[in-house]
C-alpha cells in the first residue's frame, strides 16, 4: 500500500485541497468527495464558529483531516496567534503556516515562517509550512520541527504551473522532509508533473474552486495525481543530473 | 517621498487631449498586456475604450475570480457621530447645516454593534464626521474596544490622523482604514472644501500612507466621482493605489468608486458619471491592478450593484444606515447621503448566492493584544479620563 504518512496520519490520497474561492458550500462538499482528498486546508480567519450550519467546518466531510492555515498572518507572531486560535476552536493539531507580508504577489516570508514553525512545533502542532522553495530554508524548517514542507509551484492563484521546478526538484532530491507542492498548479497535467517528479503530494485549491464545474475538475485532479504517482513509482523517478551517458567517454578504461 | 510629489510631477499633463487621442488599437494593446502600464491605464479609461467594454469586462471577471474566487465580503457602516468642523459643498454633515447632531454613548455603540451582529454583519466600518473633539482618538479607541466583542474586523473612516494615532487604533483592534481623497484635482479640492481642517489637501492625501506605516491590514482609497472629469480622477486614484501597493506590500490596498449622491444642501455634481462610466472605471482599475480590492457601497441601486458584482467587486456593504444610531434605535434623522440599495442582509446574501457568489461575513480575527489594551485603559482611567461618549 503506497501511503503518505504525516503527523502519524496515513494518507492514501496525495491530493490536498482547500476551501477558498468556492461559490458555495454544497459544490465544495461534492468537489471534495470527487477529489478523494483526505486533507483540506481552511483559513482560520474565515471560520465562524457562531455561524451554525453555515460554519464552513460543518461542510467538510468527516473523513477529511482539517489543516487550518494562518492566511492573513504577516509575521511569525500573527501566525502563532492564529494557530493557537485554531487549536482552541477545536480544529486539531495540524497547522499550515502561511506568513505573507506581500499582498501583490502573495509570496511567503521564509524567515518568519521558520520562526513560527519552531514555536508551534514546540507546542506540539503538526506544522506544514508554505514556503519559497529554497534548500537552506527547508533544512532550517526540518530542524525547527516541521512535519513536511509546502513549496510553491508558482505564486498563489496564478495557475501558472510549476515555474519553480528546479528548486523543487532539489528539495525532493535532498529528501529533507516530505514535499507537498502548493500553489500555482492550474491544470491536472501540472499536478501529474509534480507527482512524476517525486513530490509526495500536491495541494490544489484555486484550479478546482474556480473551474466552471468544480466537481468534475476535482475528479480530474484526483486521476492526474494518482497517474503521476504511479508513473513515479514505476521508475520515471527524478533524473539524476549525473546520469550515465549512453556512450560513456571513459568506458574504454573498464 | 509622498504621493503628493508624484501627483505634482504628473498633474500638468494634458489629460483631456491624451484621453481623446486614444484609439481602439491603444485599447486593444492595453487589453493584451499582462501588466498594463500607466499609458495602458489611460487607454482603458479613454472614450475609445467604450467600444471594448465587453472585452474589458470578460478579462476583469476572469482576473477577479482567479485572484479572489467566487466570493464577496460583506460589511456595514456604523455611524458614531455626525459632528463635523468642516464646511464642504457636497456633504450633509457640514457644520453650517442646521440639524441636531448626535454622538453615540458607549451603551449606544454596543446596541448598534449588537444590532449589526444580529443581522449577521461582522465586518464593521466606524464612521464619524470630522471633529477631533467629538471623534477624538480616545473615543475611537474605546469604540473599537466595544466593537471587538461583536465584530471580527473593524475599519475606520474618520478625519485623517497622524501615524502614531493610527498605530494606537491598530493596537486597539482596528485593522482597516478608509480615506477618500474626494477629489484629486487640488484646485477643485480647495473650492469644495470651503472651511475647516479638511482644506489641507496634502494631509489628507498622505493619510492612507500613514495608515500603511501604522500597520493597518487594509487601506481603502477613492475619489468621489462627479467632482471633476472621472477619467482623470480614476487615473490618479489608480496611481495612488499602485504607489501604496508598491511601497507597502504587506497592506491590502482597495479602491472604491463612490458617486456623489443627493444630500442635504442640494449640491449638484460637477460632472455626470453615468452607469457605463462607473463600469469602465471599475474595469480599468481591475485590469491595471488585478490584486487590488474593489469596494462597492449601498450608494448604488440594487440592480446596478447586482451587475457590478460580476465585474471585479470583492467587497460590498449591505443593509447600510448612514444615520447615527440607525440600527438599534432605527433613527431616521439626517443621513450623510441617501442609500440606494435598501435590501436587508438576508436579501443581499440570497441574491449573491443566486449570482453564483459565496457571501463572506467573517474574514479576519482581531489579533490585537488584550494586555496592551488593558495597560492603555488603566493608564487613561488613572489619568481621570472620561468614558467614551459619557460627556455627551
Amino acid at each position: 500500500m503506497d501511503e503518505l504518512i504525516i503527523g502519524q496520519k496515513k494518507l492514501s490520497s496525495r491530493l490536498f485541497t482547500g476551501t477558498g474561492k468556492f461559490a458555495d458550500h454544497s459544490v465544495m462538499k461534492q468537489a471534495f468527495s470527487a477529489s478523494g482528498s483526505q486533507v483540506v486546508t481552511v483559513a482560520v480567519r474565515r471560520v465562524d464558529l457562531e455561524a451554525g450550519h453555515e460554519n464552513i467546518l460543518a461542510d467538510i466531510p468527516e473523513n477529511m483531516t482539517i489543516m487550518p492555515n494562518t492566511s492573513g498572518a504577516r509575521n511569525a507572531e500573527e501566525a502563532v496567534r492564529i494557530a493557537r486560535l485554531a487549536r482552541a476552536a477545536g480544529m486539531g493539531d495540524w497547522i499550515k503556516i502561511e506568513v505573507i507580508s506581500d499582498q501583490k504577489y502573495l509570496l511567503p516570508d521564509n524567515e518568519e515562517t521558520i520562526r513560527a514553525t519552531a514555536i508551534l512545533a514546540n507546542e506540539g502542532f503538526v506544522v506544514l509550512p508554505y514556503m519559497n522553495p529554497d534548500l537552506m530554508a527547508a533544512k532550517k524548517l526540518a530542524d525547527a520541527g516541521a512535519a513536511a514542507i509546502m513549496p510553491l509551484g508558482s505564486p498563489i492563484g496564478s495557475n501558472r504551473g510549476i515555474r519553480m521546478k528546479e528548486m523543487i526538484r532539489i528539495l525532493i532530491e535532498e529528501k529533507t522532509l516530505p514535499v507537498i507542492v502548493d500553489a500555482g498548479i492550474g491544470k491536472p497535467s501540472e499536478a501529474a508533473e509534480a507527482m512524476e517528479m517525486g513530490a509526495d503530494a500536491v495541494l490544489v485549491n484555486t484550479a478546482i474552486a474556480t473551474a466552471d464545474d468544480p466537481v468534475r475538475m476535482a475528479e480530474a485532479f484526483s486521476l492526474a495525481v494518482a497517474a503521476g504517482r504511479k508513473a513515479y513509482l514505476a521508475g520515471l523517478g527524478p533524473v539524476s543530473q549525473r546520469a550515465a551517458a549512453s556512450s560513456p567517454l571513459t568506458g574504454f578504461l573498464r | 517621498m509622498s504621493f503628493y510629489d508624484r501627483y505634482n510631477k504628473i498633474k500638468h499633463h494634458p489629460y483631456e487631449e491624451i484621453l481623446a487621442a486614444m484609439t481602439v488599437q491603444d485599447v486593444d494593446r492595453a487589453l493584451n498586456q499582462a501588466e498594463p502600464d500607466e499609458y495602458d491605464l489611460l487607454a482603458l479609461l479613454s472614450p475609445a475604450a467604450a467600444e471594448r467594454l465587453e472585452d474589458m469586462a470578460q478579462k476583469a471577471r476572469k482576473l477577479t475570480i482567479q485572484n479572489f474566487g467566487k466570493v464577496i465580503s460583506l460589511y456595514a457602516p456604523l455611524y458614531l457621530t455626525d459632528y463635523c468642523v468642516n464646511k464642504c459643498a457636497y456633504c450633509s454633515f457640514s457644520f453650517d447645516n442646521d440639524f441636531p447632531r448626535r454622538k453615540l454613548t458607549a451603551l449606544e455603540i454596543s446596541q448598534e454593534a449588537k444590532a449589526l451582529k444580529d443581522m449577521g454583519i461582522q465586518h464593521v466600518i466606524l464612521l464619524t464626521g470630522e471633529s477631533r473633539i467629538h471623534s477624538s482618538v480616545a473615543y475611537l479607541t474605546e469604540s473599537a474596544h466595544i466593537l471587538r466583542k461583536y465584530a471580527s474586523s473593524i475599519s475606520i473612516e474618520v478625519q485623517p490622523l497622524d501615524t502614531e494615532e493610527y498605530r494606537q487604533l491598530f493596537q486597539a483592534g482596528v485593522d482597516g482604514l478608509t480615506v477618500y481623497q474626494e477629489v484629486y484635482n487640488e484646485e477643485i479640492y480647495k473650492e469644495i472644501h470651503i472651511k475647516g481642517p479638511k482644506r489641507n489637501y496634502r494631509y489628507r492625501l498622505d493619510a492612507p500612507e500613514r495608515g500603511c506605516q501604522a500597520g493597518m491590514r487594509s487601506v481603502n482609497i477613492g475619489a468621489l466621482l462627479g467632482m471633476d472629469n472621472w477619467r482623470k480622477e480614476v487615473f490618479f486614484t489608480a496611481l495612488h493605489a499602485q504607489y501604496l501597493q508598491k511601497r507597502y506590500l504587506e497592506t491590502d490596498i482597495a479602491v472604491s468608486f463612490p458617486r456623489i449622491r443627493p444630500n442635504l444642501g442640494g449640491f449638484e455634481p460637477r460632472a455626470v458619471v453615468e452607469d457605463k462610466d462607473l463600469v469602465q472605471a471599475m474595469l480599468a482599475v481591475r485590469l491595471f491592478m488585478p490584486r487590488a480590492g474593489i469596494t462597492l457601497s449601498t450608494r448604488e441601486e440594487a440592480e446596478l450593484r447586482d451587475h457590478l458584482i460580476k465585474l471585479g467587486v470583492t467587497k460590498m456593504s449591505a443593509a447600510s444606515s448612514t444615520v447615527v444610531g440607525g440600527y438599534a434605535a432605527k433613527k431616521e434623522d439626517n443621513s450623510q447621503f441617501e442609500i440606494s440599495d435598501t435590501r436587508s442582509v438576508a436579501e443581499v446574501k440570497k441574491r449573491l448566492k443566486q449570482l453564483g457568489y459565496q457571501p463572506v461575513f467573517k474574514d479576519w480575527d482581531i489579533l490585537a493584544d488584550e494586555e496592551e489594551w488593558n495597560d492603555f485603559s488603566a493608564s487613561r482611567h488613572h489619568n481621570g479620563d472620561t468614558r467614551a461618549g459619557a460627556g455627551v
